[in-house]
């Protein structure tokens, strides 16, 4: 039996501002995998480490933070801290003895670009590779 | 204020292994400062441990609470809230935190979720350096404010060493020479004449080697 790992994503508004467009049908037909469950936030500098914790706690194989490029983000230094905050998950996950690929940053320019398809499918790809979560 | 940072994980993790209900407990003091055991990552460490727990196979329940401070008789009794419910305390306060639970809780397991380090101070957002080493016998006056006990690699009273170049100390080239530092600054304020007395031996019994310190203000007991 082939396994689909839970995948959850975090987003910041404005990258992910089309992927609700047209209630997510866009997205779809882009074939952005339908396990990767997304969490629209303000700004990806407000999430907290905790957050991402917990949603491996809540039983994701793999967790995964999108923003705006590190450069333009729109809260200037949001998707910065965010990735300051993926990188506290992964070190904690290495700590654990888990791999730290189960918890990764993306910076990508705001819209629908066929890049926010392109990352969801490789972070599906690498979880699935790497099986279901110890936790 | 006293700063400190997390353990390995593996080393908290395997101090509680065996627990099966733990509380996390944070401080709102020092540590809080320095975002090492504040309610935020009491927060962050419960959730690893119970991670960690998993992964490991095992199962516990793992809470997390804070105090306002735990290096305080008037805060830390306030844990009496949580008697008897708990078979493990995590404390991520500094040592203070952690010998008061265990000096007030004679029959329970606590356990130090800190490495405490030093006394410093944040030098800018998320840098923080020794300043201090709470010798008990302050020479501040006598070094233009800037402490040889704490800063010197070798704790010298009458510095520098010789082993500085460029200013900066022969353990790590980016430390300033304390010393160098104390002659630049006493040369500034014009009290260089005062950096030819030697100092006098010092008395180190106040600096812990006299066995725990106390300190009592009478006017202040009740
Ligand atoms: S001389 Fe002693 S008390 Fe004064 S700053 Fe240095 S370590 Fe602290
Ligand atoms: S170089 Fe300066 S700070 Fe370093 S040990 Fe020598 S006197 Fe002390």
């Amino acid at each position: 039996m082939s396994f689909i790992p839970d995948i959850r994503l975090f987003s910041c508004h404005y990258t992910s501002q089309q992927s609700c467009a047209d209630e997510g049908r866009e997205l779809n037909q882009l074939n952005f995998p339908e396990n990767v469950k997304m969490t629209r936030v303000v700004c990806t500098g407000k999430l907290e480490e905790i957050t991402l914790l917990k949603a491996f706690e809540d039983g994701a194989d793999g967790v995964y933070v999108v923003g705006c490029p590190a450069e333009g983000c729109h809260n200037v230094r949001g998707s910065q801290r965010a990735a300051k905050r993926v990188e506290a998950v992964r070190s904690a996950l290495s700590e654990l003895g888990v791999e730290e690929e189960r918890a990764k940053m993306f910076f990508l320019p705001r819209g629908l670009h066929p890049e926010f398809v392109d990352v969801a499918q490789e972070m599906n790809d690498q979880v699935t590779e790497l099986g279901p979560s110890p936790f | 204020m006293i700063i400190a940072e997390r353990k390995p994980l593996a080393e908290i993790i395997e101090m509680i292994q065996d627990c099966k209900k733990i509380l996390v407990l944070a401080c709102r003091g020092c540590v809080t400062v320095c975002s090492a055991g504040g309610e935020r990552e009491a927060e962050i460490l419960a959730s690893l441990i119970r991670l960690g727990l998993k992964k490991a196979g095992k199962s516990a329940e793992v809470f997390d609470a804070s105090l306002v401070r735990q290096c305080d008789k008037e805060y830390i009794d306030s844990i009496d809230q949580f008697k008897g419910q708990y078979d493990a305390i995590v404390s991520t306060a500094c040592g203070v935190g952690v010998n008061f639970i265990a000096n007030l809780r004679p029959e329970d397991n606590v356990f130090p979720a800190l490495n405490t380090t030093f006394f410093g101070g944040s030098a800018e957002q998320g840098v923080w350096t020794e300043q201090c080493a709470g010798c008990g016998d302050c020479v501040l006056h006598l070094t233009g404010g800037l402490c040889p006990v704490a800063r010197c690699a070798k704790n010298l009273m009458n510095g520098p060493c010789g082993g500085s170049v460029d200013g900066r100390c022969e353990i790590h080239s980016e430390v300033d020479c304390v010393w160098q530092n104390i002659y630049d600054r006493m040369g500034r304020l014009q009290r260089q004449e005062e950096m030819t007395v030697s100092a006098p031996i010092r008395d180190w019994s106040t600096a812990g080697h006299g066995g725990p310190r106390k300190q009592v203000r009478e006017d202040l007991t009740v």
